[in-house]
C-alpha cells in the first residue's frame, strides 16, 4: 500500500519538476513547482515525520510560491518565450549541472548502502506531538523571541508600506 | 508533563524595555484624532527615556550577583548586565539625538520609538544569550529594527538605498550565521553553547561552523572584507539611529562573540592568529578609508570601522585580559563616538527634502561660532584618536597592553601606527574648526536643541571621568571578565 502510494507521489513529483523546467510561461511554472512541493509533502507525511511534511506545506508551498508568484507577476507574467540567442549553452550548462548534482546524490546514497530499517532517533520524533512539546518547554525561549521578531516586522512593514505625509511647513519650504 | 521553571529575574530589565516599547506603541492611539506633534513626540520620547533609565537601574541593581539562567538559554552574569548598561547608555544618548531630530522630518514617532526599544532589547539579549538558536533570533529582532530604522527618513533617495542595502547584505550574512550553527549542531548535537563546548570534535565541522559564525559577527561588527555597507548605511540612516546603532550593535555582538569563542572548542591557537588577521585589515583599511571622506558622517563611518579593529585586538587577546579592556572600550567609544554624532547632527541642514549630510566644510570657523561647541567636538575626535588623558586614550591603552601580555607584540605595534594615522583626519576636522573662517558652506542648527545640548553635556562628562577613573574602572569590569573566564 504504502510502496503503491509512494511510486504514485512520486511519479506526480516528478511530473512536477519537468513541468517547471519544461513550461514556457512562468506562472506554469511556479504552479507545477507547488505540485512538486505538495505531493513531497505527502512523502514526509508517509515517512512519519508530520512537522517537515506541514513545515513543506506553510513554507514552501505556501510562503515560497506565493513570493514567487509575486515576483512574476510584478515583472509581467505575460512576457512569453525568450529571446534565446545562446539557448544551446545555458542548455548543456544547465544540462550539465543537472547531471553532477544526479551524480552526487547518487553516490551519497550508495555510500549508506545498505539501508539500515532502524529509523534514526525516537519513533515519533517528527510527530506534531513531540515538536510542540520541545517547543514550549525546551525552546521557550527562542520560541518567545520570535513573537518579538515577528513584532519587530509588523511595525516594520507598516513603517515602510505607509503613505508618506510630510509636514506642512515642510511642504511650504 | 514537565513545565519549565522560568526565572524571570534573569531577565527583568529587557522585560522592561519591551513593556515600554508596547507603551509607546499604543501611544499613538490615546487621544483621539491628536494630531503629532513636537510636543506629542516629546511626550513618546519621554516614557522611552524613563523605560531605558529604569532598565539600567535594574541592570546596575544586580550587578555582583551569582549569574543565574533560563533553561541554559540566557544567563544574566556581570558581563550581561554590563553589556546592558553599554547598550541602555547608547540608546539612551541616541534617543535623545532623535528627540528634536525627529519632528524634523517624520510625523511617526511611536514607531521610531517602539522599533528602537525592540531594537535595544534584540541587543539585549544577545549579549545574555548561551544558545545559538536564541542568539539568532536576538540578531535577527535588531537587525530588521535597524533596517526600518535606517530607512526611516523616507525623504531622502540615500535613506532608501541605505535601508536596502542594509538589508540585502544582512540577510545574506544571516545565512552564513545560521549555516555556521547548523554545522556546529550537525557536530555536537546541541545548540548549547554549553554542550558545543564539551562536544565539538575540533575537526572539519568544528572548524567551518565557527567560521561562517563568525563571518556572520563579522558583518555585524563591520569588520574587513565584511564592511562593505557600513560608510553608505551609517551616512543614510538618521544621525540618531548612526549614533546609536554604531555602538549598540558592536556592543552586543562583541558579547555575543565572546561567549561563542569561549564554547568554541577550538584552540585559542588557531582562532587567535584569524582575529588578528582580521584586526589589522579592519584598523588598517579603515583608516586609509576615513583620510579621504568629505562628509563627516561617512568619516565617522569608517572611523568606526577602525574602532571595531582596534577592539578585535581585545579579544584577539583572549578571555580575561582582552575581555575587560574590549568593555572598557565599549564604554569609552559610547560616549565619545555618540558625542561627535551629536556634534554632527548640529551641523546638518534639517527639513524633509534637504540633503542632510554634513560636509566637513560645515564645521568651518566653527569655534568663532560657538567657542564652547568646537571645544567639546574637539575633546570627543581627540578621545577618538587616543590623546591622553581622555577616555579613548586609556581604552586603546588597555587593549595594546592586553595584546603585549597575551604575546601579540606585533599586533599592538600594527594597533600604535594606525592610531597615529587616524590623528591626521580626526584633527584635520579640529583645524577647520579653530582656524578657517566661517563662510557660506559653514552652517549650524539653530536654535540649539536643549536635548541634544544634553546628550553632549553627558557624553563629554563621560569622555572626561572615564579618562580620570580609568584604572578603579577597569578593575571593576576585570572582576566581570575573570567571573565569565572563570565559569
Amino acid at each position: 500500500m504504502t510502496l503503491i502510494l509512494f511510486a504514485f507521489l512520486a511519479l506526480i513529483a516528478l511530473a512536477g519538476g519537468l513541468g517547471v523546467v519544461l513550461s514556457r510561461n512562468p506562472v506554469h511554472s511556479a504552479l507545477s513547482l507547488l505540485l512538486n512541493f505538495a505531493s513531497i509533502a505527502v512523502i514526509y507525511f508517509l515517512l512519519h515525520a508530520q512537522f517537515l511534511g506541514v513545515v513543506q506545506v506553510i513554507v514552501y508551498a505556501g510562503a515560497i510560491v506565493v513570493l514567487f508568484l509575486f515576483v512574476v507577476m510584478l515583472i509581467g507574467g505575460n512576457i512569453g518565450p525568450y529571446r534565446h540567442g545562446s539557448r544551446t549553452v545555458t542548455s548543456v550548462i544547465a544540462v550539465g549541472l543537472a547531471a553532477a548534482f544526479l551524480a552526487l546524490v547518487v553516490w551519497s546514497v550508495v555510500q549508506v548502502l545498505p539501508m539500515s530499517a532502524t529509523p534514526v532517533g525516537a519513533p515519533d520524533a517528527g510527530s506534531v506531538q513531540a515538536v510542540g512539546m520541545a517547543l514550549y518547554t525546551d525552546y521557550l525561549v527562542p520560541f518567545e523571541l520570535a513573537s518579538l521578531l515577528l513584532l519587530v516586522g509588523m511595525l516594520g512593514g507598516v513603517v515602510l508600506a505607509r503613505r508618506y505625509q510630510p509636514f506642512a511647513e515642510d511642504e511650504t519650504q | 508533563m514537565n513545565l519549565p521553571h522560568i526565572d524571570f529575574s534573569v531577565i527583568t530589565p529587557e522585560l522592561i524595555v519591551i513593556a515600554t516599547a508596547l507603551v509607546v506603541m499604543l501611544a499613538e492611539f490615546v487621544g483621539a484624532h491628536a494630531t503629532p506633534s513636537p510636543t506629542r513626540s516629546h511626550r513618546i520620547a519621554l516614557i522611552a527615556l524613563l523605560g531605558l533609565v529604569l532598565a539600567a537601574l535594574a541592570a546596575v541593581a544586580g550587578l555582583g550577583r551569582a549569574a543565574t539562567d533560563i533553561q541554559g538559554m540566557l544567563v544574566a552574569d556581570d558581563l550581561g548586565r554590563y553589556l546592558e548598561l553599554v547598550v541602555l547608555l547608547a540608546a539612551a544618548l541616541g534617543l535623545l539625538l532623535a528627540w528634536d531630530y525627529l519632528p524634523q522630518f517624520t510625523k511617526m514617532h511611536s514607531e521610531y520609538y517602539a522599533l528602537y526599544l525592540l531594537a535595544v532589547v534584540g541587543m539585549m539579549f544577545m549579549g545574555k544569550s548561551t544558545e545559538l538558536i536564541t542568539l539568532f533570533v536576538s540578531l535577527e529582532i535588531l537587525s530588521v529594527a535597524l533596517y526600518v530604522l535606517t530607512g526611516f527618513h523616507r525623504g531622502q533617495l540615500a535613506a532608501g538605498e541605505a535601508a536596502l542595502k542594509y538589508f540585502l547584505l544582512g540577510a545574506f550574512s544571516s545565512a552564513f550565521f545560521i549555516y555556521g550553527a547548523a554545522l556546529l549542531y550537525g557536530d555536537t548535537g546541541s545548540t548549547h553553547l554549553v554542550d558545543i563546548a564539551a562536544r565539538a570534535s575540533g575537526g572539519f565541522l568544528t572548524l567551518a561552523g565557527l567560521a561562517l559564525l563568525l563571518v556572520g559577527f563579522g558583518f555585524k561588527l563591520a569588520v574587513v572584507p565584511f564592511h562593505m555597507w557600513t560608510p553608505d548605511v551609517y551616512q543614510g540612516a538618521p544621525t540618531p539611529v548612526t549614533a546609536f546603532m554604531s555602538v549598540g550593535t558592536k556592543a552586543a555582538a562583541f558579547v555575543a562573540l565572546f561567549r561563542v569563542l569561549q564554547a568554541a572548542g577550538v584552540s585559542y591557537a588557531t582562532w587567535s592568529l584569524v582575529l588578528a588577521l582580521l584586526a589589522t585589515l579592519t584598523m588598517t583599511w579603515g583608516n586609509l578609508a576615513a583620510l579621504r571622506q568629505s562628509s563627516l558622517k561617512r568619516m565617522l563611518a569608517y572611523s568606526s570601522i577602525a574602532h571595531a579593529g582596534y577592539m578585535l585586538i581585545g579579544v584577539t587577546a583572549g578571555m580575561q585580559l582582552g575581555l575587560s579592556a574590549v568593555l572598557f572600550y565599549l564604554f569609552a567609544y559610547a560616549f565619545m563616538n555618540i558625542g561627535a554624532f551629536a556634534v554632527v547632527s548640529l551641523l546638518e541642514r534639517p527639513g524633509y527634502h534637504a540633503t542632510q549630510d554634513a560636509t566637513i566644510d560645515a564645521a568651518r570657523g566653527l569655534f568663532a561660532r560657538k567657542p564652547l561647541l568646537a571645544v567639546v567636538m574637539a575633546i570627543f575626535l581627540l578621545s577618538l584618536a587616543g590623546v591622553p588623558p581622555l577616555a579613548g586614550f586609556f581604552g586603546k591603552l588597555y587593549l595594546f597592553n592586553a595584546a603585549v601580555q597575551s604575546g601579540w607584540i606585533w599586533l599592538a605595534i600594527v594597533g600604535m601606527i594606525n592610531s597615529v594615522v587616524s590623528a591626521y583626519y580626526y584633527l584635520r576636522v579640529t583645524v577647520l574648526m579653530f582656524m578657517t573662517e566661517a563662510d557660506e558652506t559653514s552652517f549650524l542648527r539653530s536654535p540649539l536643541s536643549n536635548a541634544t545640548g544634553l546628550a553632549i553635556a553627558v557624553a563629554m562628562v563621560g569622555t572626561l571621568l572615564l579618562g580620570i577613573f580609568a584604572g578603579p574602572w577597569l578593575q571593576q569590569l576585570g572582576q566581570a571578565a575573570l567571573a565569565f573566564a572563570g565559569s
